[in-house]
């Protein structure tokens, strides 16, 4: 789904948390647009304020300064009634899933509904609907105690998506589950995205994440954005530090064995099916080291990269490095190349 | 000893008790169960913070929770003439019986609604409710296995409250057990009555713990 108007624009927003000694800088002057229909990952290391951030989007927690426009109203003129009515067209799941213990599955499902004044029937004829897009029909009467890490999360997926909300916000949501759960979870809120149109933002410490389902990335660093723009993008050329470090996580360690000569080459999407390396190695009849290698399928093209540690002769390296750039793939050498 | 008139005097003192105890403990818990989620909203944290009305009414509940109860039982007479329009039989009772009890209760639903998972209301907050919304559709629901438990708590203790009303001639068995026990050595009869005592605490103990148990869906 491609991105039209921007339905979520943040401008300069801070938010600052006062405690008695001292203040604490959660947020600081971020700017983030957010298109219709997108899937929008915002990842960081725990304690960058991308909790904070996500909670600002729906004005749990109230900014400091700065604007937030969520569909064309500017949430900071809307009084408390207005802000509920915001809220209920912006669904929200968390990574406890903060299901209503004492209700049942479906009963959490027109928990929503109930809020909004709709009759009793009609909410559980529409929570059976939703049990049936997240495919828990025959656990509607079963409460969430009963329920594995991942039903739990489906049935907070309807519950978020019961009042038809035009944008849904994860807060870490498969971070309390294990990954093959995790993948499921990613791929329903993809067919959500894709099939209802839903704009999602995703507030993930996991590069994984957005690898799997999104569309654009915002990295967070220390209050700050650093760096933002389509997945494909940031994944295959990050420009700052806190991208190379989300990018390469094990970086560290690999700018210790690089020792001679290195280049990396970055896969996008184009010619990762074709056997590259093996050709290569066979044109220029050179050895070559693999030093790191992460390859991803993402939305059917591969994309990834590889560090390359080249032969002693410079002759041969310099060979090497054309064959690879006559091959369209983008090559730089390398010497410690991260932070 | 053993006449039809005892049986039916220490009869009526037992209903004298459930009717003092359970009436106290529906009009203790009419005032303290609103108190009690006052005390939890208007935390600096809660819902619907409100700092000074919340330190005013933490005040006023550990003022009435340190009064000794046969100290307020003395205390509240004129109060107690004033509403009943006699200070003795268990209908006067009740009225002491509820001042102490009220803030009694209000604490225990406090500490009832405070377990209630703050990212539960969160995400209740998340969905658009209004906090009277969060209150009655989430925090008191949530609540009721452990609101159901402080129930049996509150009843027990009224009922223990209320055998000291004999000292003021409030009937019921405690009553009996200091007029017949404590002023006249009728030891047997004592015994009974407090025997009788035991039962009740542990039946209305006992019935609490179960429907708590059989409401909680937590497990």
């Amino acid at each position: 789904m491609h991105t039209k108007n921007n339905i979520i624009e943040i401008k300069s927003l801070t938010k600052i948390f006062y405690t008695k000694e001292r203040e604490v800088k959660a947020l600081e002057n971020i700017d983030l647009s957010i298109g219709e229909g997108a899937v929008y990952g915002i990842i960081g290391m725990s304690g960058a304020g991308k909790s904070t951030l996500v909670r600002c989007i729906n004005y749990i927690e109230r900014p400091t300064s700065g604007t937030i426009v969520v569909d064309g109203k500017d949430l900071s003129r809307l009084n408390e009634r207005e802000l509920r009515e915001v809220r209920r067209s912006m669904g929200m799941i968390f990574q406890q899933f903060n299901l209503l213990m004492q209700r049942t599955a479906e009963e959490n499902i027109t928990f929503p509904l109930e809020v909004s004044g709709m009759k009793k029937n009609e909410a559980r004829m529409r929570a059976k609907e939703l049990l049936e897009i997240v495919g828990l029909s025959d656990k509607a009467a079963a409460y969430p105690s009963q329920l594995s890490g991942g039903q739990k999360q489906r049935v907070a997926i309807a519950r978020a998506l019961a009042t038809n909300p035009k944008v849904l916000l994860c807060d870490e949501a498969t971070s309390a589950l294990d990954p093959s759960t995790t993948k499921s979870i990613l791929e329903l809120l993809r067919d959500i995205n894709k099939r209802l149109g839903i704009t999602i933002v995703i507030i993930t410490h996991e590069m994984s994440v957005i690898e799997q389902i999104c569309t654009h990335v915002a990295i967070i660093d220390e209050s700050g954005i650093a760096e933002t723009g389509a997945v494909s993008e940031v994944f295959s050329h990050p420009k700052t530090a806190a991208a190379q470090r989300l990018v390469f996580p094990d970086g560290k360690r690999i700018s210790q064995l690089i020792g001679r000569r290195c280049c990396r080459i970055v896969f996008e999407g184009s010619s990762s099916f074709d056997p590259v390396i093996s050709r290569m190695i066979l044109e220029c009849k050179a050895q070559v080291n693999i030093l790191f290698a992460d390859m991803k399928d993402i939305d059917g093209k591969a994309f990834g990269q590889l560090v390359l540690q080249l032969p002693r002769e410079d002759e041969v390296s310099d060979r090497i490095i054309r064959y690879l750039q006559s091959q369209d793939l983008s090559v730089e050498e390398v010497n410690g190349y991260v932070g | 000893m053993w006449d039809s008139s005892t049986v039916t005097m220490i009869l009526m003192g037992l209903l004298e008790t459930l009717y003092m105890t359970l009436f106290s403990t529906l009009l203790a818990y009419v005032l303290g169960l609103p108190l009690g989620v006052l005390l939890v909203t208007s935390d600096k944290d809660g819902i619907m913070p409100l700092p000074k009305l919340n330190k005013v009414l933490n005040f006023i509940v550990n003022i009435l929770r340190s009064v000794p109860f046969l100290i307020l039982l003395i205390a509240v007479i004129p109060f107690t003439r004033f509403i009943i329009g006699t200070t003795i039989g268990s209908t006067a009772t009740v009225v002491p019986l509820v001042i102490a009890a009220a803030p009694f209760i209000a604490r225990l639903v406090e500490s009832s609604i405070k377990e209630v998972d703050k990212g539960v209301i969160e995400a209740a907050v998340s969905m658009g409710c209004s906090p009277f919304q969060i209150i009655y559709k989430v925090m008191i629901p949530e609540a009721v296995p452990s609101l159901i438990v402080g129930a049996a708590i509150a009843t027990t203790t009224i009922l223990g409250y209320s055998a000291m009303a004999g000292i003021v001639g409030g009937g019921g068995l405690g009553d009996i057990a200091i007029r017949f026990g404590y002023y006249r050595y009728q030891k047997d009869i004592m015994i009974v009555t407090v025997a009788l005592l035991v039962v009740v605490v542990q039946v209305a103990q006992e019935v609490g713990m179960l429907i708590a148990r059989k409401r909680d869906k937590r497990k």
